[in-house]
């Protein structure tokens, strides 16, 4: 927020040239940071390209002559199993992500603008469940859900994924910096209610907020092992991950799919490519174009 | 390898926070009994010959991937009163699902079967008299070495250990870019069954007492004996599956390999250019003319006490039992899952088929039937995590620095007897 406050501030005609100076070891420095992240992503592309028989036995970074017959291979296992895979994860991911950036929409906002007994202590106990690695609460939350039957299905994924300390927090964060007190009492006391005030005042005002929210949460969901893999037991409601982890595991005896296993992790980082850059324009919108003076 | 600590860690977790809790639904008393298996193969087809047979037992398989996390997720779902009725497991993982109650004891409505083994094969799914699963496959150690790389440098197949080692020497004065194999601390299966052949018993329970040897003379000469050719730089180093050792297998870098039946599968893979070149033979010896073995792997087909609970044990120990001994299942199963038989009868059977990648080894499977006769004997503990975890760490510095293998022994032997006494087993000495 600050440095959308600051930037208008400084002319345009001084700055040019101040700006345009390169600071060689922040650009070498940053640009080692891209190598390091980019490289395996390279890799994966790379591997993904090559036959079995290449794989291992070619020049790392070559791209090989087998993207085809591995995408058709892997779309062929078992009778197109991956995609379900695929799909599967596009539905916990999805809905687990809407339903989470909406009760972190509900509880960030009435975390802040609303004081009750208790609040300090709440916010705490979130603050502490950001602290806790979600990894260790997977088995607790499956036995709990297995008490109620309801382990093994498609809720058992997505329920624990609706409630992220990280995404209460930071729409908190996010409603007491970017939803102005002073614009919920002009509202009430133009008459509106509650409901209303969330509704249609402060809502679209955190709406970038919520974007990052639900991207996070999507992401998180996406790329999350253990709780599907703890939760659930039937190999067609497996997410992308799981699906991936069984095909890597098939016992020693069998050839390892390695080339199909790398092909389906390629494949599946596309869908989270596209939504990043899709959504990414939520987040240029200046929030503050209006309202209030501060 | 952190996924793994925290799986573990979560394992325990799981262990603390509940006993037990009610169980699922009792199923309808009319209609097929419904049994779910999980497993790391592709066995639906197998189940549906099953099925077409059998219309009162439908069996559905779900594949889980293998690995320890599998055992973690199966004793999870057990402590919820959840899970599948029959389950998957490595020999080595029994005795921990078993005191996990996660398997139930079916020497009635398995025991039957019994015959359908050889007897230290029975031995893996036996603890303290009781049976918990029906033997799948097995798979004996043999040694594989590059067969034109061997004539071509004129180097005779080891048949003893001291052979092996000499063998090794010639080599690299040789080729000094060559080395024969690796030592390879990263899967502490293969050590296991190396010191299985030379009559090792890692654990052994009388009662409910256990002696744990792990640092015991067998396992201890061995260990002197890989140690002592790492420290003379012979042989390898490096860690086995890596991208660096599929290329060294590919190229000719390491021209031998000490594994179980199962290598051509990992060959395929690991060295897809070196097709054809590679010959099976019997493992080195330690005493001239003995024909002992170990193993590396192997599975069996374990019934859950879920099942038992629901009275779905015998339904289960039928399925389990076809499976593994009727000859048209176990011909499915060498297809489907490429697994290598335990029953006797089937190792004998024309199910198994020339491996693709031996095809100069017309007869590689009646070899190994022959070789499979000479398995040792394998006994294991409720911790052998533990011990490979250890092995891991303590073996892959010793390896590294070329100290002192008996060392990292003990302290295998120490992290297994400590963590033992931990969980609140009796330790005899």
């Amino acid at each position: 927020m600050s440095a959308l406050l600051v930037g208008p501030r400084v002319q345009p005609s001084v700055s040019a040239r101040a700006t345009r100076r390169t600071s060689w070891l922040a650009t070498f420095l940053l640009l080692l940071g891209a190598i390091y992240c980019l490289v395996p992503v390279l890799w994966v592309v790379m591997a993904a390209t090559k036959s079995r028989s290449e794989l291992f036995s070619t020049f790392t970074f070559l791209p090989g002559s087998g993207l085809w017959a591995n995408v058709s291979e892997l779309s062929a296992y078992r009778d197109g199993v991956y995609w379900l895979w695929m799909l599967n994860s596009g539905l916990y991911a999805g809905v687990g992500a809407l339903l989470s950036a909406a009760v972190s929409a509900v509880s960030g906002y009435a975390l802040a603008k609303y004081s009750f007994p208790g609040r300090g202590a709440i916010f705490t106990v979130i603050l502490a469940g950001v602290l806790m690695p979600p990894i260790t609460l997977a088995v607790p939350q499956y036995l709990l859900l297995a008490k109620v039957d309801l382990a093994g299905s498609y809720w058992s994924v997505l329920l624990p994924s609706v409630l992220s300390p990280y995404g209460i927090y930071l729409a908190r964060v996010y409603a007491a910096a970017a939803v102005p007190d002073e614009v919920l009492e002009a509202a009430r006391v133009d008459g509106a209610r509650d409901l209303r005030l969330f509704l249609s005042i402060a809502l679209p005002m955190m709406r970038p907020g919520l974007v990052t929210i639900f991207l996070f949460q999507f992401v998180a969901i996406w790329n999350n092992f253990l709780l599907p893999y703890v939760m659930l037991a039937d190999d067609t409601t497996f997410p992308v991950t799981v699906g991936l982890y069984s095909l890597l595991q098939q016992g020693a005896s069998k050839p390892a799919l390695y080339t199909l296993v790398i092909t389906g992790a390629l494949l599946s980082i596309i869908p989270l490519i596209a939504l990043f850059l899709g959504l990414q324009r939520y987040w240029r919108v200046d929030l503050l174009s209006g309202a209030v003076k501060s | 390898m952190q996924r793994r600590t925290a799986l573990t860690a979560l394992a325990l977790i799981g262990s603390l926070t509940l006993a037990a809790c009610s169980g699922g639904g009792t199923p309808a008393a009319d209609g097929p009994v419904e049994l779910t298996m999980w497993s790391w193969a592709s066995l639906q087809k197998v189940a549906d010959l099953w099925n077409a047979d059998h219309p009162d037992i439908k069996v559905t398989v779900q594949e889980q991937g293998g690995g320890d996390e599998l055992v973690t997720k199966v004793i999870t779902a057990a402590k919820a009163g959840d899970g599948p009725d029959l389950v998957q497991a490595e020999y080595q993982m029994i005795p921990t699902l078993v005191s996990n109650d996660v398997l139930a004891d079916i020497t009635e409505q398995g025991g039957g079967a019994k015959d359908k083994f050889t007897e230290n094969v029975w031995k893996q799914v036996t603890l303290d008299g009781a049976v918990y699963a029906i033997p799948q496959d097995t798979a004996p150690l043999a040694f594989y070495y590059r067969e034109d790389v061997f004539t071509q440098l004129g180097l005779k197949v080891p048949t003893t250990w001291t052979e092996f080692a000499d063998v090794a020497r010639q080599l690299k004065q040789k080729d000094p870019k060559r080395a024969l194999t690796t030592f390879s601390s990263n899967d502490a299966g293969l050590f296991a069954g190396l010191t299985q052949q030379a009559g090792a018993t890692w654990w052994s329970a009388s009662g409910d007492t256990w002696k744990i040897a792990i640092d015991a003379e067998a396992s201890r000469k061995v260990a002197t004996f890989w140690g002592d050719l790492v420290a003379e730089g012979v042989i390898d180093n490096q860690p086995m599956y890596t991208p660096a050792w599929n290329a060294a297998l590919n190229d000719g870098t390491q021209v031998a390999w000490v594994s179980a039946v199962w290598a051509p599968g990992v060959l395929t893979t690991s060295a897809p250019d070196t097709k054809g070149k590679w010959r099976m033979a019997k493992l080195p010896q330690w005493t001239a003319g003995s024909s002992a073995t170990g193993s590396w792997g192997g599975s069996a087909t374990g019934i859950t006490a879920k099942a038992a609970k629901n009275g779905h044990a015998k339904a289960a120990a039928e399925f389990a039992t076809w499976l593994n001994t009727d000859p048209k299942a176990v011909a499915a199963l060498v297809k489907e899952a490429g697994v290598y038989p335990a029953a006797t009868a089937a190792q004998m059977s024309g199910a198994l088929t020339t491996p693709e990648f031996f095809p100069n080894q017309p007869d590689f499977y009646q070899q190994v039937a022959e070789l499979a006769k000479g398995t040792a004997a394998a006994s294991w503990g409720p911790n052998v995590n533990v011990a490979y975890n250890t092995f891991k760490d303590a073996f892959g510095k010793a390896a590294t620095e070329k100290s002192s293998f008996p060392v990292a022994l003990k302290s295998v032997q120490d992290s297994t007897v400590a963590d033992m006494k931990k969980s609140g087993f009796k330790i005899e000495g």
